[in-house]
């Protein structure tokens, strides 16, 4: 049923794409390349030369004295712990914003038709909700957790509690709006099941809805609490603690030996975090 | 041997079930024992305050905090200000990300198994065991430069950078092209490894040499998704771009730094609105890419 003109416009289309395309990213990298004040002759200046090799050559060979590994225990493992409670966080305030921001959970499907046939007021108001929470979470996951972490500092005081904080919200808008995606491809026909028994909604969410989703749920929220160890090794640059603080201090004092040490633990610290998430979504 | 293969299932199952409903039990309260433990220690080394967060004058400092924000600052020079730091913003992810493209591109082909030492490619010459080691060597120096570039992170590159190359955006672009490069060049292996032989296999039937089967054979498969992981990543690389004024780098970040420390809460609120529209409309404009390319 392709009507002539559409065939024809999509055509068009078609033909000006590359085109139009190679155009704007060639406008684009010329307006960057400026403005991003690239310039890779800086490198050979001697000037430059000098702080890369001083960079380099101070690295070797990494601080792995007792002391100094000793003074990296504590806020290596409060990088593990900010992670875990952002995370907690993050589902509390994503689980249910997610529900929420699910068109078949606020505003039409099973659990609603029975309400929203006869009253369109019922279903207006189920989607001002459903269009709230939405524009929560991308308002949350839009701002980067490091402007988050910084606000909390200023609102809250130093320390991995705006860590915590920051990680909370900006991962929350994140998972939540994966949480509504994984909800909205739930299975009806089995809540359609469970419906004709008689179950009420309540039911039907945790009998039906809950255990067709939860594996997605935590494959997801492990993913993301991996990336969060990664986020909140550098969230103490703007004073949210952990390794971060240490990362500024030893880089302002240009000890870039101990930098070498730090890269050493996070990597270790990412790996383990890395292998232990992986163990664990083997086991569902 | 005579019993047909569903009597033995039925025989089995009843042993099985039993077997398995035990393990999983167990492995399941140790999971729930453990996830206790890990959030015990986790409340009590992050130095949670909730209650203070609930109490009365913690609700009403961070009250004050967003009234504060309110009306957004949009006089002429800050918006100035805010259109100029988001154009630096786009400039330092889209050339960082050209750059972390590059960089993943011209050390992929190294650091893939099927590649550089085993598989189809190879099938001819896998006996000489001296020239599988000799081509092992790249193979190892690219995977551990990739996950070397991966493992720090993008924050902490921009501070090298910063004390490298000085303070300003081009800090910035090294510093997202050289860790994104890394993350790139783990998502383009994966890529690779899973290439379809059949093309390379018919390939080699005329006679191709190795560069020729790369170049007609992989490259043309691997492409588009080569260029679709590129985009998402840009689209991860321009919220990174935004915070990376926060050490020095350039960008939005630059002024919300400024803002934050001086309490200018107004200019504060103009930028996070110019960063979400930014984000937005990147995210958008990535999707819409994707869709062309496959």
């Amino acid at each position: 049923m392709k009507s002539p003109t559409l065939h024809s416009y999509n055509r068009a289309e078609k033909f000006a794409f590359p085109h139009l395309f190679t155009l704007l990213f060639l406008i684009a990298f010329i307006d960057s390349w400026r403005r991003a004040e690239v310039s890779p002759l800086l490198f050979f200046d001697a000037e430059r030369r000098t702080s890369l090799w001083k960079f380099i050559a101070g690295m070797f060979p990494p601080d792995l004295s007792a002391d100094f590994l000793g003074l990296m225990f504590r806020p290596a493992m409060e990088t593990i712990q900010i992670s875990v409670m952002g995370t907690l966080i993050a589902i509390i305030i994503g689980f249910p914003l997610g529900m929420l921001g699910t068109r078949t959970f606020s505003v039409s499907g099973i659990l609603n038709e029975a309400d929203t046939l006869g009253s369109p007021m019922r279903r207006l108001g189920g989607y001002f909700v459903y269009s709230c929470a939405r524009g929560i979470l991308s308002l949350f996951r839009s701002i980067p957790e490091f402007v988050w972490a910084f606000m909390f500092v200023r609102a809250v005081g130093l320390g991995p509690f705006s860590g915590v904080l920051a990680i909370g919200v900006a991962y929350g808008g994140m998972l939540g709006k994966v949480y509504s995606e994984i909800f909205e491809g739930v299975n009806e026909r089995s809540l359609e099941a469970i419906q004709s028994t008689g179950a009420n909604r309540l039911q039907i969410f945790f009998y039906g809805w809950l255990p067709q989703v939860l594996p997605n749920f935590i494959s997801y929220t492990l993913y993301r609490w991996e990336c969060s160890v990664r986020a909140s090794a550098v969230l103490g640059l703007v004073g949210a603690g952990g390794l971060g603080q240490q990362i500024e201090i030893s880089m302002r004092m240009f000890n870039f030996h101990e930098i070498l040490t730090i890269l050493g633990i996070l990597f270790i610290m990412v790996a383990t975090v890395d292998y232990v998430s992986a163990k664990v979504r083997a086991l569902l | 041997m005579n019993e047909s293969p569903s009597e033995t299932k039925i025989k089995v199952i009843p042993w099985l079930a039993h077997e398995e409903r035990g393990r999983d039990a167990l492995v399941s309260y140790g999971l729930l024992v453990g996830l206790m433990a890990l959030f015990i220690w986790s409340y009590r080394g992050s130095e949670i305050r909730l209650t203070e967060l609930f109490s009365r004058e913690g609700a009403a400092q961070i009250l004050a905090y967003i009234t504060d924000l309110f009306p957004p600052d949009f006089s002429a020079n800050v918006l100035r200000e805010a259109v100029r730091g988001s154009f630096e913003t786009f400039a330092i992810s889209f050339m960082g990300t050209l750059m972390a493209a590059m960089i993943a591109f011209a050390l992929v082909f190294f650091a893939s198994r099927n590649l550089i030492y085993s598989g189809l490619l190879y099938e001819m010459e896998a006996k000489q065991g001296w020239s599988r080691a000799l081509r092992m060597i790249p193979y190892f120096l690219a995977k551990g430069l990739l996950n070397f570039l991966r493992t720090v992170p993008e924050m902490l590159w921009a501070l090298i950078f910063v004390f490298i190359v000085g303070l300003g955006p081009f800090a910035g672009v090294l510093a997202l092209g050289v860790h994104t490069g890394g993350v790139l060049g783990k998502l383009f292996g994966e890529v690779l490894e899973d290439v379809d032989p059949q093309p390379i296999e018919s390939l080699q039937a005329t006679g191709a040499n190795k560069l020729q089967i790369l170049f007609y054979g992989i490259v043309p498969q691997v492409l588009p998704q080569f260029i679709s992981y590129t985009l998402y990543r840009w689209e991860v690389n321009i919220r990174v771009a935004a915070v990376l004024g926060f050490v020095g780098a350039g960008g939005l970040g630059q002024r919300i730094y400024i803002a934050i420390s001086l309490f200018l809460e107004n200019q504060l609120l103009t930028f996070l609105i110019f960063i979400y529209v930014l984000v937005t409309v990147a995210d958008y404009l990535s999707a819409y890419l994707r869709r062309r390319v496959i």
